[in-house]
């Protein structure tokens, strides 16, 4: 997969800025960034289904606006909505699939028996999609997706939604699919722990990949411990950092947060040095959240939080 | 719900999976093809059966109506108008229209539910499919006609107890007229629907032209000596195109005078001239053609 330069607008809107990436087969590749960061427009051009407005790209091969049933042909998706047709059974909806892409008629019924074996609903393929749960349903649009052995399988937002016992299950069924299928696998998140399953991540925010690398090199980088702090005055705290031990402190999650090496060692100089009250400290080993707070300055769930204002405030223009 | 599997496996095991990674049959979706096309019109033909069959309720409910204009309206009011029939039941002369009413409201749903696939997002998984649009939209059409011609099969059951005979040729001269206005109704359905995000409009838009359409039709009363308004309305209608031909076929059947035949199957005229039932059936087809058109070309813009 080949992407330079894509971009989509809507009217003025710049949903997408242009964006470029390389995906190597095999390869398990990840977008990860805040709702509204533009991930969700990224892979719906990739997936031909919206059309690009700048920059071009290449899916196992193929052009995505000239050669658009060549793409479709050669991936498969699964959305963060359900695309299921809930008065049919789970065979029904298969086999539906089966048809729509052309599988081979003597392929469809041990192909079928195949994925439903893999996520683990073949016993219950005769059941109506309505009685599933989300997170059969969720599995059953996996098995779907692959069923057409795409080369590509597109993956937007696969455990959203869903509890962390079924959204573990999820994650074990795509590392079992990488093991038995030469496929490479496209995938958006917003969980950061999930991120760490892809080989290659890029971090995506208001339309840009701001940086792009494997879950390691991305935590190497950042390499500090996290440390929160609550206190009655976060702005003397933050002074009182600065002044102190030197260290950048912002406010996030309506926490004083710093990054730090060693931070289990720092706690106690901080404890004698600061001179200010704090009611309560955390420290963290770095994870993806922090990388993204090193690159943007906010965590995930603060962008989210301002994404929404921003949405909330678009409304209420609009509305007016 | 018999299958169902205990609790800890309903969740799956990944590891403990049962495939044998040298036996994972490899598929190759082969190229555009006019066959990969026709098993997409015969899948979503499939999908619009398989959704009619499981759905008795709506069987039961598009049933409710013409049960009601039949039995109750047919009935009702044929004490009034006992003296315009001509000794021919009311009920008779009502059929036609009520059995093409059967039909339009089946095929109606049928299209409707391309609004519910797009609100559930199932249309998505259409669209991206690597086949034509032509042949998702033609599969849904010719699905709406096949179910909406069952349906108006079981109204046609009870064609006896409104005296109208079993006779073979009739059957199928109805059959056909009722196959052809149900494909122009879904066609018309899905050329709506592709613009209607939105059930309760969808629905709303429908109501709107399925009733004047029934009305002006003369299902329930003959085409002729109407008023001028009347009349104009009564020939841009397509539905009369459908119950003129299909009651001229039952009439054909009856032993009635030439008085009542004259007076309750005048037929439909154009400016004077008596439109033959062959174009009157060749109206409603070609309508259904160019809506299919019309249809196809809205869907094939669409993202």
């Amino acid at each position: 997969m080949v992407v330079s330069g894509l971009a989509k607008k809507y009217g003025e809107v710049e949903a997408v800025r242009g964006v470029d990436f390389v995906v190597e087969t095999g390869e398990t590749f990840g977008f990860l960034g805040p709702n509204g960061a533009g991930k969700s427009t990224t892979i719906s051009m990739l997936c031909t289904l919206v059309r690009p407005t700048g920059g071009s790209a290449q899916v196992a091969g193929h052009d995505i606006v000239a050669e658009r049933d060549e793409v479709r042909r050669n991936i498969g998706l699964v959305f963060q909505d359900t695309t299921l047709d809930g008065y049919l059974s789970a065979e029904q909806n298969l086999r539906l699939h089966a048809e729509l892409y052309g599988v081979p008629r003597e392929l469809v019924a041990r192909r079928m028996q195949q994925v439903m074996e893999m996520v683990g609903l073949w016993e219950r393929r005769d059941s109506l999609v309505n009685h599933f749960s989300g997170g059969m349903k969720r599995r059953l649009e996996i098995a779907r997706g692959l069923l057409h052995s795409p080369r590509v399988l597109f993956l937007d937002e696969p455990t959203v939604g869903l509890d962390p016992q079924t959204r573990s299950s999820i994650w074990g069924y795509i590392r079992q699919l990488k093991a038995q299928e030469q496929i490479t696998i496209f995938l958006t998140t917003h969980y950061m722990d999930e991120a760490e399953y892809c080989d290659r991540i890029a971090i995506m925010d208001q339309g840009r990949i701001i940086v792009l690398d494997t879950p390691e090199a991305l935590k190497a980088q950042v390499g500090k411990d996290r440390v929160q702090i609550e206190a009655d005055d976060p702005a003397v705290v933050i002074a009182a950092l600065k002044e102190r031990f030197e260290l950048e402190a912002v406010i996030a999650e309506g926490k004083v947060t710093f990054g730090v090496t060693d931070g289990e060692r720092f706690l106690p100089r901080l404890f004698a040095e600061l001179g200010q009250p704090i009611r309560g400290v955390s420290v963290a080993r770095p994870s993806l959240d922090d990388v993204f707070l090193s690159y943007t300055g906010t965590t995930i769930r603060d962008a989210e939080a301002q994404n929404n204002d921003h949405m909330r405030n678009l409304a209420r223009l609009m509305n007016r | 719900m018999a299958t169902r599997a205990g609790a800890p496996s309903e969740l799956g095991t990944p590891g403990g999976a049962v495939l044998d990674p040298h036996e994972v049959a490899r598929v190759r979706v082969p190229a555009r093809s006019a066959r990969g096309e026709l098993r997409a019109i015969k899948v979503v033909w499939k999908r619009e059966l398989i959704r009619f069959s499981h759905d008795r309720l709506r069987i039961l409910t598009t049933l409710m109506q013409p049960f009601l204009f039949l039995f109750v309206l047919g009935t009702g009011l044929s004490r009034i108008a006992s003296a315009g029939t001509h000794g021919v039941s009311l009920r008779t002369f009502v059929y036609p229209g009520v059995l093409c009413m059967a039909v339009m409201f089946t095929a109606m749903f049928s299209a409707a539910s391309l609004v519910w696939d797009r609100e559930f997002g199932f249309l998505r998984e259409m669209m991206v499919a690597p086949v034509r649009r032509s042949s998702l939209v033609l599969g849904k059409c010719l699905g709406g006609a096949t179910v909406a011609g069952f349906q108006g099969l079981i109204v046609l059951v009870l064609a006896g107890l409104v005296g109208i005979p079993y006779a073979g040729g009739l059957l199928l001269e109805i059959c056909l007229l009722m196959v052809m206005l149900a494909f122009t109704i879904t066609a018309f359905g899905v050329m709506v629907a592709a613009r209607v995000t939105q059930i309760q409009s969808f629905m709303a838009r429908m109501q709107m032209a399925i009733m004047p359409m029934f009305f002006l039709s003369g299902a329930l009363f003959p085409v002729i000596g109407l008023p001028l308004w009347l009349s104009i309305l009564n020939r841009l209608d397509p539905l009369t195109y459908a119950v003129d031909p299909m009651r001229h076929a039952i009439f054909s059947h009856l032993h009635v005078s030439a008085a009542a035949r004259h007076a309750l199957v005048p037929g439909v005229t154009w400016f004077g001239w008596h439109v033959p039932g062959a174009l009157e059936a060749a109206v409603v087809g070609l309508l259904g053609a160019v809506m299919l058109g019309v249809a196809i070309f809205q869907f094939s813009k669409t993202d």
